[in-house]
């Protein structure tokens, strides 16, 4: 049965390790399909990692923590959307500009509060989101196969993991079955249908970036007081980046993009399971190659190997009357 | 039809005034249109016709001048506010979501409740009823992107009138449709006025406006040169009011000489991206010293035909030859060296980069040329005196060689991308669409151009969609259907005869 734990083993770090990818990959859905690109996700969960860490640290509750982690990144997005929207400025300059404030930011910040080289003091227990077990899940660990996939996959995660896969299906409704979808995705494709439909694209599109900052602000607390303890230099480390290869790879659609997060988590869970073990035949295989997988499959996906990713129309363009 | 003046018009703009920066693109307009009329505005392109609209569209506030809608005075703060007014627009451009559905689209900024569903429900039944009372036919579930354009305009109609409009601008209406779709739009016009909705028809086409409106008001440089009641003027008196001179609307020019064949096209089959063929085994030749014209409705492979003669577009199989030679391993600049010259249909795509100033657009493709430059360098002395030659030349205003080409109206920019292939003295003159889009004393020097481009001895093959445009250049027609030619008439040819054959009908 060594087998089999193992697996159970991967699939439980696989959920775990998809979380922030999925917050992240819905956020960038919202701003991209409204036609804002957002490279600065990687920036916003950083930033909202460590205003989380230091909130949980401070009131030692995890849920003002997690306001805090919302409201800092919603205020990067506020000025992502000063930038690009207001202002039309270049949405990937403006993202990238995004990233390098909050992985300086926040180091400058932590050392100068905390004193220890930009990390945050260690969260007891109780200011941290904990695993929850759920009902039954110590009485059926003994039953073959779902015993185990229940009480070690399904059971035993933080609120946080939960709320990220009911975020999937809200984040589906809302985009396709409610008026302010309609005009989202609108707003994505041809922001002067929306215009002349006398709505404000301008709005509109705040909205958006505000929604990817709110979901933003979850993957960014999930990191510093759900999965660790306290925050930690660049801890994001690319999921941003990840998860915007997530959304591409699943064509800017949001049940899609649950699998594809998972996708990308499992590479992740194997990467780290193969550390150091060697495969019969053809010996250890370098973690960097699980590592580059998610980038790589995305690379094919857009070359059009898989179908035809297609972008929202408007993406990237800041919206300008024509004359 | 009502024009009894007594009753309250449904527009009527009094002293509008709009600049923009330096341009003064509306001059103290007044308009008066009576309700349940189609009102013509007519004027060359940049006389300020469409930022008369956008204004009354809530689109542009005016610096000056009052708005009264039926009578009453009123300010349009944005579209929503024109919106409620009763005012609806279809736009040059469809506003429209391409991978949405039609009644998305409809909806889309009236949706009803905060959810979709039983609301859209409601919409469809309101829809189908408008349909029902305007022939306005399009399936309501169809996405947008797979609808042919005629079909489009018909949403964007219908968007107008769910919204409640009763007064609708459309702006360049016919632009994009074939000769039938245009038909069947004037009907739907034509229906809507019977039952008492005030149209506006923004247009450049003066076939259009006599042929429908029942008033026509003149726009030229920004101000209002004239309003008339269409039946009591002419086609002539309209010209010569946009242009602000006489205009020779007939070409007038002698008979060909033709001379060696200077382009011969054998068997040659073109594919699209998609794999399907746009050009079916066409085969035909022309000479030096005349004009053949391939007549058709957009989209029958005349854009892959001439692309492919230009090197642009590979041919699946068939021959390519200019002056007797065989061009099928040449790129565009090689076939260029051959004596090639190439008007392409859209100059925004393929003529002109309009990032850059005019003296870079008029070497654009040449630059290589010796007299540009040498050893990889530009020689900008000798490139801007050649520019300034030709904007003295063609008449290109602003005379400004520096001037981004973007701030160039259309029939500008057209002559920098004439001037530039004609000047370069080609054997064979190749040219898509050569007046779209263009005003009407532009059309007239473009026309001259081409034949003079002939009666040097060179060869001219023009594809345009444009029947009247066909038939008064060329010596010879070739009709295209469907990747065919199906049939070689000359240029005394009915138009009845023309366009049964581009439907495919007759051959």
């Amino acid at each position: 049965m060594e087998f089999f734990d193992i697996v159970v083993s991967i699939l439980g770090s696989t959920v775990r390790l998809s979380i922030p990818l999925l917050f992240t990959a819905l956020a960038g859905l919202f701003s991209e399909r409204a036609g804002i690109f957002d490279i600065g996700l990687e920036g916003k969960m950083l930033a909202a990692a460590f205003a989380s860490a230091v909130a949980a640290y401070l009131t030692g509750s995890p849920w003002l923590g997690l306001l805090a982690g919302i409201g800092v990144s919603i205020m990067f997005s506020l000025v992502h959307g000063f930038a690009s929207i207001t202002n039309r400025g270049n949405q990937i300059v403006s993202g990238v500009a995004l990233n390098f404030v909050a992985i300086g930011l926040t180091v400058v910040l932590g050392q100068a509060w905390f004193g220890q080289g930009g990390r945050t003091p260690q969260l007891p227990g109780d200011a941290r989101f904990s695993p929850i077990i759920l009902p039954g899940a110590d009485a059926v660990r003994e039953v073959p196969i779902l015993g185990p996939l229940y009480a070690n996959v399904i059971s035993g995660n933080n609120i946080l993991t939960y709320m990220a896969f009911v975020a999937v299906p809200i984040a589906w409704w809302v985009l396709f079955r409610t008026r302010f979808g309609l005009r989202l995705r609108a707003v994505g494709e041809n922001p002067g249908a929306v215009d002349t439909a006398g709505i404000s694209v301008s709005w509109m599109r705040y909205r958006a970036v505000i929604v990817a900052g709110f979901l933003c602000g979850f993957s960014g607390t999930y990191l510093a007081i759900a999965q660790s303890a306290a925050f930690i230099n660049n801890m994001s480390a690319g999921k941003g980046y990840i998860a915007l290869a997530a959304l591409i790879f699943a064509k800017w659609k949001p049940v899609p993009v649950m699998f594809a997060c998972l996708l990308f988590g499992f590479l992740d869970a194997v990467a780290n399971f193969m550390q150091g073990k060697s495969v019969p035949l053809i010996g250890e295989v370098p973690v960097q190659i699980f590592q580059a997988l998610p980038y790589i499959l995305t690379c094919i996906l857009l070359a059009g190997f898989i179908g035809v990713a297609r972008a929202p129309k408007a993406g990237g363009a800041p919206y300008v009357k024509e004359r | 039809m009502s024009l009894d003046p007594s009753t309250v018009p449904a527009i009527e703009l009094v002293g509008i005034d709009k600049k923009f920066g330096p341009v003064h693109a509306n001059k103290n307009i007044n308009l008066t249109v009576a309700k349940g009329t189609i009102h013509g505005i007519i004027g060359e392109n940049g006389a300020g016709k469409s930022t008369l609209m956008s204004i009354l569209y809530g689109f542009y506030q005016a610096d000056q001048g009052q708005i009264h809608i039926h009578g009453k005075q009123t300010v349009i703060r944005d579209s929503q506010a024109a919106i409620s007014l009763g005012i609806g627009m279809v736009h040059q451009h469809f506003m429209l979501v391409e991978n949405f559905t039609v009644l998305e689209n409809i909806i889309l900024g009236v949706e009803g409740g905060m959810l979709l569903g039983r609301d859209t429900d409601r919409a469809r039944a309101k829809l189908q009823q408008l349909q029902k009372d305007y022939g306005l036919d399009v399936d309501l579930d169809a996405i947008i992107e797979e609808l042919p354009v005629g079909r489009q305009q018909r949403v964007e109609i219908l968007k107008a009138l769910y919204r409640g409009a009763d007064i609708l601008i459309l702006d360049e209406p016919t632009g994009v449709l074939t000769p039938a779709e245009a038909d069947h739009l004037f009907e739907v016009l034509r229906v809507l006025r019977e039952q008492g909705k005030t149209i506006i028809l923004i247009t450049h086409k003066l076939r259009e406006i006599m042929a429908i409106t029942d008033e026509v008001s003149v726009m030229r440089r920004g101000e209002m040169v004239a309003t008339r009641t269409t039946a009591e003027t002419t086609v002539e008196e309209l010209a010569e009011l946009m242009v602000g001179r006489r205009v020779l609307l007939h070409v007038d020019k002698d008979a060909a000489r033709p001379g060696p064949v200077l382009l011969s096209v054998k068997n040659l089959t073109v594919k699209d991206g998609r794999g399907v063929t746009m050009v079916d085994d066409v085969s035909f030749d022309v000479r030096a010293g005349e004009i053949v014209g391939i007549a058709g409705v957009a989209g029958n492979g005349q854009s892959e035909l001439l692309e492919a003669i230009a090197g642009i577009r590979k041919p699946s199989s068939g021959e390519i030859l200019i002056d007797g030679q065989p061009v099928a391993g040449l790129d565009a600049a090689r076939r260029r060296d051959l004596g090639l010259a190439h008007i392409p249909e859209d100059r925004h795509h393929m003529g002109l980069v309009l990032k850059f100033e005019e003296y870079e657009n008029a070497i654009l493709g040449y630059h290589r040329d010796e007299k540009y430059g040498r050893g990889g360098f530009l020689d900008l002395e000798a490139i801007r005196k050649d520019a300034e030659e030709k904007i003295a030349k063609y008449d290109i205003r602003p005379p400004n060689p520096r001037l981004k080409t973007a701030n160039f109206s259309g029939g500008n920019q057209q002559k920098i991308v004439v001037a530039r292939e004609i000047e370069r003295d080609p054997k064979l003159l190749i040219v898509g669409q050569p007046t779209r889009g263009v005003d009407v004393g532009a059309i007239e020097f473009i026309h001259r151009r081409i034949i003079e481009t002939r009666d040097a001895g060179k060869a001219v093959l023009l594809v345009s969609v444009e029947l009247d445009e066909i038939r008064s250049l060329s010596d010879r027609i070739l009709v295209m259907f469907a990747g065919r030619i199906v049939g070689e008439k000359t240029s005394d040819a009915g138009e009845q005869t023309l366009g049964l054959m581009m439907a495919g009908i007759a051959a």
